[in-house]
Order: C-alpha cells, then structure tokens, then sequence
C-alpha cells in the first residue's frame, strides 16, 4: 500500500498531466493548434494562404472589439451594445463619405439632405473625408459608452439592463437613419483598411486593420497589466465596495471602461464597413455573440475580476478558426449556431471545473 | 466510562499540502456542551467543517454513536442530525422566516409538490417557540436584529431534529442582551439532552456555559478535558503554546500636541450630531460606544464613504471642504473598517494585490501611470514582514485562504503601505485570536509612536483601556463623555454609556 502511495501510479500521473493542461492559461491556444492540425488533414484547403488571410482578416476586427468587451468584463460588467454601436456608426461614417447616393433609394431617409446628396456624400472627394468618418465613428462609440458608464456608475442602473437598452435603441436608429438600405459606394481608400495585401511573395496577410488590431491589443494588454487603472479594474471587479473605501475612483473607472467599449466596437466597426465596402445598418447584429463567446472561451470571467487581452485573442483565434472550418465544410448556418453554442457551453464547463480545482487545492 | 455520542479518531487533513489538521483524537460525551477553542488557523473550523460534511478529511475517521461516519456532503450531516450554526449566518434575508426554517426540505401535501402551508406555519411557530421568538413566521427575515437571525438558525437545527449543534463564534454580532438570551436557550438545551459543540473566542463565555473544553493549537489537540480543569489564563497558555502575561502591551509614546484631526460641530441628521473631535498627532483615541451609538457611522462619515449635513472637518488645522475616500487617502487618512470581507479585503486576490491597492497611485511613474511594479514588490515584501503576516507566498496566495488575524493584518498593512498620518480603525480586533490581538495591538502603538494619529473604534470597552490615551464615549450619536488614561474607570465609562448619572 505504501509503495503504492509512493510511486505515482500512470493513472495518477495522466491525471496529474490533465489537471496541468486544464490550468493552463494557454489551454485554448494548445486547443487551437490541435484544431488547426486536425482540419488540415480533413479540409487541407485550411492552410492554403488565401484561407489564412481570410481567417486573419476574419480575426482582426473580432479581436478589437472583444478588447473592449473583455475591459467590461473585467469590472464584472457587460457590453451587450457593442453590436448595435458598429450599427450605427457603420451607417455614419458611411454617410459622410460614399461616393453616390440613389435618391429614390435614400429619399425618405433623415440623412438626405444634411449629410447623403444626389452626387455623393457631403464630404465625398474631399481630403478631409475618410479622417473625419472615422473621427465621427470614434466619438459615437465613445459617447454611447459614456452614457452606458454614466447609467451604471451613476444611475446604478444593472450593465445588463443599460446596455440591452442602448443596443435596441441603436439597433433601431441605425435603420431609421437609412430606411433599412445599405450605403454602397464607398472610396478605394477606406476599402483599403480592411484590405489584405502582400510584402512580396503572395502571402497577403498585412493590413491596415492588422496593425490597428496589434496596436490596440497591445495598449489593452499594457493597461491591463502595468498601470494603475489596469489594477484598479480588477478591484473594482472583485469587491467594488472595498474598491472604493481604498480609494480607487470607482465611478470614474466604470465610465472610462466604457468608454473604451464603445471606442473598440466603433474601431471594429471601421473595420467592418471597409471590409463589406458599405454602410450596413445591420452590420453589428450577428457579431455580439461572438464577442463576448471570444472573451469568455479565452477565460475571462462573467462574474468580474478576472480576464487578460491575450487569453481573449486566444478565444478569437479559436472561434474564428471553427467558424472558417465550418464553412469550408459548407456546414448550414443553424449547425454553425449549434456548434458555437456547444463551445460556449464546453467553455463554462471549463470555467467551472477550474474554480474547482482551485477551491480544493490539490 | 460516560456514554459517548462522537468520537474524531486520529482525524488528519491537509490543505495545499500545509497540515491543517494532524492526528485530532476527541471524544464527545453525550448531552455535554463542549468549548472548542484555539486561535484562527488553529484547525477548529477544518474540524467542525468535517464533521458538518463541508469538507472530507485524509486520514483517520469520525464515529458517531460507535459507527463509522463519513458525510459527504452538507445534507448527510442533516440527516444524521448533526447541525452547524454558522458564523456568517446561512439564511435568506430575501424570505421570511418559515421559508428559511424549511428551505431544505419543505413539507409538501401529498405526493404532488404543492407546499403545505398550515403545517409549515404550524411547525415554524413551534420552532420559534422554542427559541423564544415572538415574531410571525412570514416576517421576512431582513427586519429581524443579528440577534434574532441568530435564533432562527438555532430554530431551524432544532426544527430538523439535531442532535448535535455546532455554534462557530455565535456571539460576534449580538448586544449583551441577545446574549444572554442565546446562553438561556444553549441552556435548555442541554437540559434537554442535546450535545453542543460550542467555538469562540470570548473566554469567559466559553468558561460560563461549557462543561467540556478542548484546545487545538495548529492541528493538534492540546487539551482537553472538563470544564473545571481549565482557568481563562490556562487556556489561553494551551492556545498560544505559552505564557501571556499581558494581554496588552506598554504604550511606549505620548500624544504629541498637534492636532491632525479635528471635527467641529459635526451633525447628521439621525445620526451624529455636534461631535466635536481633536485627534492629537501619536495620539490613540479610543470611541466606545455600544450597538446603535454612531461609533462605525462618524467614522464613515469621516472617511467620506458618508456625507454629513452640517459641521467642519480640519485636517492638520486646515478644513476640508469635500471628504471622498480617494481625497482622504490624498491627505494621509487611512480607515480600517469593521467588516473585512466586505469592505476591507479582495477575498479572491492575492496578498500582494490586496496589500498593494490602496498605495498604488504613490507607486506609479509621472508617464503613463504604470506601476513601479519592482518597488511595490519590495513593499509588499516588507509589509509581510514587519507585520508577520503568516502567508508563504503572498504574491501568489489568495487572501480567503488566510485565518481572521493575519486577514486583518494584511487590511492594517494595506493602510500602513500609505503611510498614513491618520488612521481610523473600527473593530480591529474582531474575530481575531488572542495570539494575533496581541500582534495588532503591538502594530498600533507601533504606528502611534511614528507619529501617526490613531482613532480606535471598538465595542470591546477591555482593549480601549488597554490600549488608548484617552477614550470618548457615545451613545445616540452624541459624544457622552471624555476619559483621560489617568481616570480610566471601566465602571464609570460603561455607566456613562449606558447614559446613567455616575453618582
């Protein structure tokens, strides 16, 4: 008996072995890899380079708006207007740049006439046209996150119920401002962010969309882990109550996550529009499950305090890569629905058998 | 030979690999009310937590009337009537009190489940009765006092048939009065066969009302035996493992004669009115007061956590305008508050974490507010140090793991990494053992004697004589009185806070 106490059995050793991985921080990635391994020996089309800029270009915007998303979470909070703020503000820029507008498609619309005309948008052809589109897309992302911060944090109004609210009020504007119609015509220069190109050879994987990604990655994963707001979203997220006698700005700290929700879905949103190449008043809606999918299969938790930007670029990677397998093995869009539901769940799962392990400690 | 209900045998359990519980060998006796004392860490929650079928233990075995009993779960213990009356309460504010008495197992009528609501009131009001609780069954359980929460739990143990009931720490949340009331009832119940395991840490309750004492001191049982054998000193020996000769330190500092912290005429409707405070620079001020006094409110209101209607607060002679807790902590004020869970700690973070927050914004670099994260380690490091904070990897471990006493010297350190010139404590000494009171007590007059300015808030009238130069009492938001330490008089202080004429 005591020998075999001693000398850890195969048994307990896989065990030990699977207790590791299910720890990891890098499960997904591991989880990732095996996928991508795995589909290539079914879908081999999965690795060619036009499929790997097309998962890429994929990844980028899901990523920038899950930053967000994961900041939220983080203060134990939830963006569910994400969807409808890339709506509006897709609708927006749009409307100051598209180079046509059909006036019998775009009469009744409230924009027709202030800013949508018969030879193009006000500021068509101008220089000042794509800089101002997008600064006005940046500024409604961060207003409407102002306002869901101010609710919670003032009004004390639940996330959830704030945001649901701003989601089904912007959902519903963006298509009164267009009357339901997409706003095409957008110039080769905007289509370009989202534009995979090549530095020789012909693997197009840069993008203008590529580097804002990175780059806000990065600022997100250095607020995170490095400053003193990045700390106090975490004790704000933990014991708000206790967040507050210590000093930490709490009000002041909700606002600003916010904020920076808004900021990401509206930076997603740039680069959405330039991708489908028009101003589409739906163009949020299917993503914000996605989004948060991202964020919580990477490990961030739903109940606050906890989450990092790398484990949520991990829940996009692998999220994207199942929706890219998918469609290569033209599965039907309900399965699609069903598959993702089931990661979600498995994710949960996850979340759950770790605090476990965590709680009894062995 | 007495006849005995339950017996731990060789009980061992380990949690993280650290020894929590080693060889625990106890029997109960049958209809005996057995005090279970030791210092926080000393294993008596793992102990009671295994036998209520919270946790499952690594070696050894429990028998309950002579078989073996191994509760896998809370409900195994239910069954086998074993009751565990918890310290943090276990009951739903949000239902009324027949609900909580039966949540576990609602009578039902017939074999559909419709609940049985005559019987369910019935037999609530009969569990009440026997606690003495004059209140309906469908009184929703957030308007009754600590106190009476306390009964209904009790109520709920004797509605399942316990035969064994476990009180952790009943009595840190009750006036005297509830006391009093909960010993009649522990009373009866003896008389009335049941056994009764009882844990705490006031002593002299532990002496009144046990006939049985065992002491564990880390994970091992150190004494035991009737109640006669046993002083208050003799266990706090076991406890400790040695002699305290005092239960206070010296005062090593006198109060300077700056004022850090004054308050002029400082009046809340309902809750405070016409304070008027002079906290001294290395001066430990101590406010007794009993429940309901306004003790916890002024100093919240102080802190800025409540805003007050009328009145001037100065800091170092200069009055403040607006108080937030963000602009107190600017101007050197540090608050320990009463409840370390709620408003003191992250449970779910690290030492370090919790060490490090209220400090973070003195840690930062001008640029981007990044954290000088090589100096907050040095700090935290430090803390741990000079407080003795028993942890052996305070950057990695999780504060829920620690016990009460080094909880709260990881909430006075968190303070302390401010270097406050004024700090406000509330309860310090709650639920934490003689060993770490002891520790705390050294701490403050530590931090007096630097200079800091100390206001002491505690319901416990002993430590504030042990440990302030002078004492205010309130009572009804109002100062009642102004003691020196050459006119301590525990008699008169209460008196006066009790508002009757001192003769």
């Amino acid at each position: 008996m005591t020998a075999l106490a001693q000398a850890p059995s195969a048994g307990g050793r896989m065990r030990a072995l699977g207790r590791r991985v299910l720890m990891s921080e890098f499960l997904i990635l591991y989880l990732c890899i095996v996928l991508f391994a795995g589909l290539w020996l079914v879908v081999p089309t999965i690795a060619t380079p036009y499929n790997i800029s097309s998962l890429l270009s994929n990844m980028w915007p899901l990523f920038v708006v899950a930053i967000g998303q994961t900041f939220v979470l983080i203060i134990a909070g939830i963006d569910l207007s994400q969807g409808a703020v890339i709506s509006v503000t897709s609708v927006l820029g749009a409307s100051f740049i598209a180079q046509s507008a059909n006036p019998i498609v775009f009469e009744k619309s409230p924009l027709w006439g202030v800013l949508l005309f018969e030879n193009g948008a006000i500021l068509h052809g101008s220089p000042l046209g794509i800089p101002v589109a997008i600064a006005a897309m940046l500024v409604v992302g961060v207003l409407v996150g102002a306002f869901n911060g101010a609710a919670v944090a003032y009004a004390r109004i639940p996330p959830f119920m704030v945001t649901l609210v701003t989601s089904m009020f912007l959902a519903a504007f963006a298509i009164l401002l267009v009357k339901s119609e997409n706003i095409i015509d957008l110039p080769n220069a905007f289509q370009a962010i989202g534009q995979e190109f090549g530095i020789g050879g012909d693997f197009e994987f840069f993008s203008v969309a590529m580097v804002m990604a990175l780059v806000l990655g990065a600022v997100g994963h250095f607020v995170l882990s490095r400053t003193v707001f990045g700390r106090w979203l975490y004790a704000v997220g933990i014991n708000p109550r206790n967040a507050a006698v210590s000093g930490v700005p709490v009000r002041k700290v909700v606002v600003l996550t916010y904020v920076f929700s808004g900021f990401c879905a509206a930076m997603a949103s740039i680069i959405y529009t330039s991708r489908v190449d028009q101003g589409r008043p739906t163009l949020g809606e299917p993503f914000l499950l996605d989004i948060i999918a991202a964020a919580v299969i990477g490990g961030t938790s739903l109940a606050g305090g906890r989450g990092k930007i790398l484990w949520t670029f991990y829940g996009v990677v692998f999220l994207t890569l199942l929706g890219n397998a998918m469609s290569l093995l033209n599965v039907p869009y309900f399965y699609v629905a069903i598959v993702k539901g089931s990661v979600i769940l498995f994710a949960a799962l996850i979340d759950v058998a770790r605090r476990r392990i965590l709680l009894q400690g062995t | 030979m007495t006849d005995t209900i339950l017996r731990f045998e060789d009980v061992h359990k380990a949690f993280f690999g650290v020894t929590v519980l080693e060889d625990v060998t106890l029997d109960v006796a049958r209809g005996s009310v057995v005090g279970l004392v030791g210092e926080n860490g000393a294993g008596k929650s793992t102990l009671m937590n295994i036998l209520g079928g919270v946790v499952t233990l690594d070696g050894g075995q429990l028998l309950l009337d002579g078989e073996a009993y191994a509760p896998r779960d809370p409900r195994d213990a239910d069954r086998a009537g074993i009751a565990f009356i918890h310290q943090e309460l276990n009951l739903f504010t949000n239902l009324t009190i027949a609900e909580n008495l039966f949540i576990g197992d609602f009578p039902q009528r017939g074999p559909i489940p419709l609940l049985d609501r005559g019987k369910i009131r019935k037999r609530a009001q009969e569990a009440l009765a026997m606690v003495d609780l004059a209140v309906s069954p469908d009184v929703r359980l957030e308007r009754l006092a600590p106190g009476e929460r306390q009964l209904v739990e009790v109520a709920k143990a004797l509605s399942m048939d316990a035969r064994i009931i476990i009180f952790d720490e009943p009595t840190t949340s009750l006036t005297a009065r509830e006391t009093e009331r909960l010993f009649g009832i522990i009373n009866r119940l003896h008389q009335a066969g049941k056994t009764i395991i009882y844990i705490s840490h006031i002593l002299r309750d532990v002496m009144r009302i046990a006939d049985a004492v065992a002491v564990l001191r880390d994970g091992q049982l150190v004494a035991s035996g009737p109640v006669s054998d046993f002083s208050i000193h003799s266990m706090i020996a076991a406890m400790v493992g040695r002699e305290i000769e005092q239960l206070y330190p010296d005062r090593t500092s006198q109060p300077g004669s700056e004022i850090s912290l004054e308050l002029r005429q400082l009046s809340k409707t309902g809750i405070s009115y016409r304070i008027d405070l002079a906290l001294h620079k290395g001066e430990v001020l101590g406010v007794f007061g009993l429940m309901g006094s306004g003790r916890s409110e002024l100093a919240r209101i102080i802190f800025g956590l409540d805003d007050f209607d009328d009145g001037e607060v100065l800091i170092d002679g200069k009055p403040v305008k607006k108080l937030s807790p963000t602009r107190n902590i600017g101007n050197g004020m540090a608050f320990v508050t009463e409840n370390r869970r709620e408003e003191g700690l992250m449970m779910e973070a690290t030492v370090a974490d919790n060490l490090s927050l209220a400090a973070l914004p003195a840690y930062r670099t001008r640029l981007v507010n990044t954290v000088r994260s090589g100096s907050v380690a040095t700090a935290v490091r430090d803390s741990v140090e000079a407080l003795s904070i028993k942890v052996n990897d305070a950057f990695h471990r999780e504060v829920k793991g620690l016990s009460g006493g080094n909880q709260q010297k990881v909430v006075l350190g968190k303070w302390l990494m401010t270097k406050p010139s004024i700090l406000i404590i509330d309860e310090p000494t709650r639920g934490v053992d003689v060993g770490a009171k002891y520790e705390i007590y050294e701490i403050i007059d530590r931090i007096a004697a630097a200079g800091t300015a100390v206001l002491f808030i505690s319901s416990e009238l002993e430590e504030l004589l042990g440990m302030c130069d002078r004492i205010l009492v309130m009572g009804q938001g109002e100062i009642l009185g102004a003691f020196d330490r050459t006119q301590f008089d525990e008699e008169v202080i209460l008196r006066t806070a009790f508002r009757e004429h001192v003769a």
